[in-house]
């Protein structure tokens, strides 16, 4: 008898766990959507070939978004390692044998962001309009899970503060809003003092702002008219990691420059996929709570009359 | 279950006798030093007592005090899946203490969280602000875990009740004999969230790092993350009811549960054996198992050889049947469950270039602070509730 009521156990076991995995594996395998750019959507290309490293763009970002100077022990030197908690953007330089590149680091601003994908209470979000990804302080418990979850390693966070902020770049929105102009040549652009302050000092126009589709013209355009200058003949951001408004042009590999590979997906999808099929609506887990009470009930009930005598 | 419970002989006793002993103020003395670095946090910000950088924005206060922390609370989640969803009554006895463990652990890690968030004082908007949820599977983390921690509360509650029940205040006995029908009906009810709830933030614990993506080592970055969190909690929860079974019977005399403990470890035994098997299989499915020859594939080895070791442990009955070697081999259950976790959230992430992360020594402090402030709870709950099964053996001389 006792064999028999474990190989039922079992089985019940074994149904109760390949019903689960039912409802775990099916919603993986759901399409998974894409995610697009807003058509009005904001970004900036940065063209490795033109830039001279003159780091006027790091200078003007502390600037324009009120960062202290990053400064050693005698309170002097203002020339950060990376991106920190006081630098939004940063010029570095790669260098090896005789190639040699300028890079401009700063927020992608992705079209699938995975910072407000982890983001609990959405504090991070993408404007629906300009496709910035925003930061909220009201709504961030400071958890850094955004800093976990960027390719790209951008989001800082103010370790040595008591009441910490998160630090990136925002595309100047304090200062863009509501300033676009279209020029006579259709492309848009901003009155001085209006645009990202980084695009407007560069004494070379190799970062340059604007709409994210004319921005990629504009790049598809430079490479038709030099082809073979330019890094595999495409723009880094167009659909890398689901795309970002931020693109590169680059003479020497994308990597090199700490660009990633990614693929054409937004980072977020496999987890996101698998959150979202899971517990949209909330039916699986309903679901999986019925199953779980039945089987506990009935469980409940095969045990009890033979407890019935012990019991009064 | 109720059947159980109302049987006449209470199988749940408190071990009694005086809680102030040496060991209780050592451990409070450490959980002492622990609040210090706390309060030392809250005043100077992260960076004064912990070496977290934007490389490693997550130390050993996530990654052990939550991430292992709840998996080792997950005692009361492996034995309620045996007992009420597998109908393995037999397993009753060893219910509430796991309860009581899990408690601690989640109930700490509830604690570590908000020591480790920057902006603290705006936690009381995630359970409130429904209306900016995202689909972060921290989200889920978070309320899930919120959740559980009422769960517990309420299904460890009949050791209050029982006690209360020898209230010499009447009123007080009443309703502490009320209190304990209500819980025992509902029980079904409640027990089926405390299955459900750590098989949602179990799996969420793994999809955590599946947004980390890219930044991921290959090995540690499958889809079927979620899936080996729930087998990995399991493999922890089972290591620990059996580690704390048998040092409970040791240090308190009570009746040692070794047969039934030789079983557990059987089941845990497939679990790890489970474990190895689909982890190997699923990187191979990946095209993935050239990576082993790397740094990182020697921890990944290693993390599996440590499963291994374990299941291999439990692989004769008449080791399961040696209490001597049930604790060895839960040990090295705990510490393989613990170096999976472990290896996810720190060694496996690529923090980019220039980073390093190694605890500082107040951070340590704290964690170690937590784990003597659980270990000072449990003296204490089970010297004053009835908890731990059977009786004292000085109890026991009628």
């Amino acid at each position: 008898m006792a064999t028999t009521t474990d190989r039922r156990t079992l089985l019940k076991g074994l149904a109760v766990a390949s019903t689960a995995a039912v409802a775990c594996s099916s919603p993986a395998a759901a399409a998974r959507e894409k995610i697009e750019a807003p058509p009005e959507a904001l970004g900036m290309l940065y063209d490795t070939t033109v830039c001279i490293g003159c780091k006027a763009c790091v200078v003007a970002c502390r600037e324009a978004n009120h960062l202290e100077p990053d400064t050693g022990a005698e309170g002097l030197w203002q020339k950060p390692e990376d991106l920190n908690a006081q630098t939004k953007n940063i010029i570095k330089l790669y260098h090896e044998g005789n190639r040699l590149s300028f890079m401009k680091a700063q927020c992608m601003q992705c079209v699938d962001p995975s910072c407000a994908a982890a983001c609990m209470l959405k504090a991070f979000h993408k404007n629906e309009v300009t496709g910035v990804v925003e930061w909220d302080a009201s709504l961030c418990v400071g958890c850094r899970y955004c800093q976990m979850a960027c390719p790209f390693n951008i989001p800082k966070f103010e370790f040595n503060k008591a009441l910490p902020k998160m630090v990136k770049c925002e595309l100047c929105r304090h200062r863009v809003e509501g300033a676009a102009l279209t020029d006579q040549d259709g492309f848009t652009r901003y009155p001085k003092g209006h645009g990202p302050a980084c695009c407007e000092v560069c004494p070379r126009q190799a970062v340059i702002y604007g709409k994210r589709e004319e921005l990629l013209a504009e790049a598809k355009r430079r490479i038709a008219a030099e082809p073979g200058k330019y890094f595999e003949d495409r723009v880094y951001g167009e659909f890398d990691g689901g795309g970002t408004q931020v693109l590169y042009l680059s003479h020497v590999p994308f990597e090199k420059l700490g660009l990633p590979k990614l693929g054409t997906e937004g980072v977020p999808r496999t987890a996101y996929s698998i959150q979202e099929g899971l517990y949209k609506g909330f039916i699986a887990p309903v679901a999986a709570y019925a199953v779980l009470a039945g089987v506990m009930l009935r469980n409940r009930r095969a045990n009890e009359p033979a407890n019935g005598e012990t019991k009064k | 279950m109720s059947a159980h419970a109302s049987v006449h002989e209470p199988i749940h006793t408190p071990v009694g006798g005086q809680v102030f002993t040496r060991q209780f103020r050592w451990l409070l003395a450490v959980a002492g030093v622990g609040i210090a670095v706390l309060i030392w946090r809250l005043l100077f910000g992260l960076g004064s007592v912990t070496n977290l950088n934007n490389g490693y924005p997550w130390g050993i206060w996530i990654a052990f005090d939550v991430v292992v922390g709840t998996a080792l609370g997950c005692g009361g989640y492996a034995v309620a899946l045996l007992v009420y969803l597998l109908n393995k009554g037999e397993y009753h006895p060893l219910v509430r203490p796991a309860v009581l463990t899990s408690l601690l652990g989640y109930g700490l890690a509830i604690i570590a969280v908000a020591v480790d968030l920057g902006r603290y004082w705006d936690l009381w908007k995630v359970p409130i602000f429904f209306w900016q949820w995202s689909h972060s599977p921290q989200l889920e983390v978070a309320i899930c875990v919120m959740l559980y921690n009422v769960v517990l509360l309420v299904e460890l509650s009949p050791a209050l009740w029982e006690k209360l029940q020898g209230s010499p205040n009447p009123r007080r006995a009443a309703f502490a004999t009320k209190a304990l029908r209500f819980v025992n009906k509902g029980g079904v009810w409640i027990i089926a969230l405390g299955v459900l709830l750590p098989t949602m933030h179990q799996s969420s614990l793994g999809t955590m790092m599946l947004l980390a993506g890219p930044r991921l080592h290959p090995l540690w970055f499958t889809p079927w993350l979620p899936f080996l969190f729930i087998i990995s909690c399991l493999i922890l929860g089972y290591g620990i009811v059996v580690c704390e079974a048998s040092f409970a019977a040791r240090a308190f005399g009570r009746p040692r549960e070794t047969a039934m403990l030789g079983r557990l470890a059987n089941v845990a035994k497939w679990c790890a054996l489970f474990f190895v098997a689909f982890r190997i299989g699923e990187t191979a499915w990946a095209g993935e198992l050239g990576l082993i020859a790397s740094p990182l594939g020697f921890v990944f080895l290693a993390e599996l050889a440590m499963h291994l070791a374990a299941a291999v442990m439990l692989m004769s009955p008449a080791r399961r049947a040696d209490p001597v070697w049930q604790v060895r081999a839960g040990i090295v259950l705990i510490l393989a469950g613990v170096g999976f976790r472990l290896n996810t959230y720190l060694v496996a992430f690529n923090p980019g270039v220039n980073y390093r992360y190694f605890p500082a020594v107040p951070e340590l402090l704290l964690s170690v602070g937590f784990v003597a402030a659980e270990l000072a709870i449990y003296l204490w709950a089970v010297k004053t509730f009835p908890i731990l099964g059977g009786r004292t053996a000085a109890a026991t001389s009628r």
